[in-house]
């Protein structure tokens, strides 16, 4: 699932300074990006499992549309994780299929 | 937090919009999804410094983000709406708290989506939309690696030029079909659209003298994932195929109107044939079907950034003239530039539309093609209940779940209605638009129970 990172930093891009947790494996973010960029920078793998099938998705849109960058932050289930920015120490949990009624804390 | 004017979207319909109603004396509240104001044209643009292979249109809307820096105006980041009531106000989440804001007067900028691209295996990690990739270029100062550009569009050949600039260009250019000689008699006989023209050209030029492989008229287009998680795109140019390895494929066919919010309130809407969208039915000042309601920018019709601009200003204008702060006259002096501005930013747009129209397999994409992302429904399922009765979107909801998972719609309603058009024989203009209900993003319901009981409801 970690294939390497289908992106590389533009030229003068800022140091990725912010350490979040991806299911316990940290994951560095530059300060002002969101947090599906930063798993975008981190892996070129799936971020989530689809309920109905169980296939593997990635942040796709990343303006708020399409959904298919859910992921649990912080315990929340169901963050739209490029309508987030990345914040130093968050835990973030891919989403293996539906989540359960009572997920949220 | 009441305010004379709600204005959704914090881009540059919105804040043209914003600054042109707190100068003629109304408290605004501007909301936004976003951390930053921009909008997705100029995303982050008050933030970075130093993006120079951007290019100079980028840095342009630093002037309107600094335009907010007014008394009158205040600016909440971070704002989801997701209904707007005709009693209550604006409703709106943060956090996982919702909040509501009142408001006399109303104005929609929230702008526009990508056209969505659906054909086998534009699901799979590694296929995003060019949008996304410059939206990762604005805000995270990321390039896309290995990348390949596909579709059609002015937007390909900006995104194709930057990651020039950025030392990162693309593998090859793949061209979908484009009518540029068939449109060329929609070219503007005034000379109004050249500098745009000139700038496509020598991004054109910039692409050809980078020595990227550039195909043209391509179609079935099919994506799959190779054993160590590269992309490998198949597609054909007449009869030769094509098969190219990429880290990561880009799609882009122009975009189309976010029409979620002003669909849920029940306004009028109208189906654009030249964009092949609906967009709701406005006056030529922005003013929507309920008259206290606006619309400006993409949302309302696909102009681009100037002309949203352009329009912001005047839905300001008119709405300052309903509050009763300024009387005909005064709107429609200080109108007349702004028209003029529209015209010239809306000039080159006819010949746009046909050069580069949808070719119709992403109107109504391959079988196999899973159309709904949400409920992974794929095309063959779609034009079968088709044929058995599912003639209409709401049936198709009904039957396959079509637009019931959390887009609500937003990335399947156009293939949906082109496979039911395809199936049924019938125009796509007759088909929607689909019924929109709030929430227009999903919240839950111990937010919304906090809210508190709501007056009596009418729609």
């Amino acid at each position: 699932m970690n294939a390497a990172s289908r992106f590389r930093d533009a030229p003068g891009a800022a140091p990725r300074s912010l350490r979040l947790m991806l299911d316990g494996v940290p994951v560095l973010a530059r300060p002002g990006e969101s947090v599906a960029a930063a798993l975008l920078a981190h892996s070129g793998g799936a971020t989530r499992q689809t309920p109905v099938t169980g296939a593997g998705r990635a942040p796709y849109c990343m303006m708020g549309v399409c959904f298919d960058c859910l992921v649990t932050i912080d315990g929340h289930p169901n963050v739209q994780a490029c309508m987030v920015s990345a914040r130093e120490g968050m835990v973030i949990q891919r989403q293996i299929g539906a989540r359960r009624l009572g997920d949220q804390p | 937090m009441s305010a004379d004017l709600v204005i959704i979207g914090a881009g540059p319909a919105g804040m043209a919009a914003a600054r042109v109603a707190a100068e003629g004396g109304l408290s605004v509240t501007l909301l936004d999804e976003q951390e930053r104001a921009g909008g997705q044209i100029y995303r982050n643009v008050g933030a970075v410094a130093g993006r120079g292979w951007l290019g100079a249109d980028y840095a342009r809307g630093g002037a309107l983000v600094q335009g907010l820096d007014h008394p009158g105006i205040t600016h909440q980041p971070r704002a989801t709406v997701w209904r707007i009531d005709a009693r209550r106000g604006v409703i709106w989440s943060r956090d996982g708290q919702s909040h509501v804001s009142p408001a006399a007067h109303v104005l929609i900028a929230t702008g526009a989506q990508e056209r969505p691209v659906p054909f086998p295996g534009w699901t799979l990690p590694g296929l995003m939309p060019a949008g996304a990739a410059q939206i990762l270029m604005k805000q995270s100062g990321m390039v896309p690696d290995e990348a390949i550009l596909s579709g059609a569009g002015p937007l390909l050949y900006l995104v194709a030029a930057q990651m020039i600039a950025a030392g990162a260009p693309p593998v090859a250019l793949v061209e979908t079909p484009t009518a540029i000689t068939h449109a060329l008699p929609k070219l503007p006989r005034a000379l109004f659209g050249l500098p745009t023209l000139i700038k496509g050209l020598g991004l054109i030029a910039r692409i050809r003298a980078a020595g990227i492989p550039w195909y043209r008229g391509a179609a079935d287009f099919r994506a799959e994932t190779t054993e160590d998680g590269r992309i490998r795109f198949d597609f054909t140019t007449g009869k030769q195929s094509h098969s190219l390895t990429c880290g990561l494929l880009l799609t882009h066919l122009g975009v189309i109107p976010q029409s979620h919010l002003t669909r849920s309130m029940g306004l009028a809407h109208e189906y654009d044939a030249e964009q092949g969208a609906w967009r709701p039915t406005l006056d030529p000042w922005g003013q929507s079907s309920e008259p206290h309601v606006f619309v400006a920018g993409d949302g309302g019709g696909i102009g681009g950034a100037e002309a949203a601009r352009a329009k912001g200003a005047l839905a300001a204008l008119a709405i300052l003239h309903q509050a009763g702060k300024l009387d005909a006259a005064g709107r429609d002096r200080r109108a007349a530039p702004l028209r003029r501005a529209l015209s010239r930013a809306l000039s080159l747009r006819p010949f746009l539309d046909a050069a580069y129209s949808v070719p119709s397999a992403f109107l109504a994409p391959p079988d196999e093609t899973i159309v709904c992302r949400c409920e992974e429904v794929t095309a063959g399922s779609i034009r079968k209940a088709a044929c058995t009765g599912a003639e209409g979107l709401r049936l198709m909801r009904t039957s396959l779940r079509t637009g019931m998972g959390p887009c609500q719609g937003r990335m399947c309603e156009t293939a949906v209605i082109g496979l039911i058009a395809e199936a049924t024989d019938r125009p796509a203009s007759t088909l929607g638009p689909g019924r929109i209900r709030t929430p227009v993003k999903p919240v839950t319901l111990a937010e919304i129970a906090a809210l508190g009981p709501q007056p009596e409801e009418t729609t």
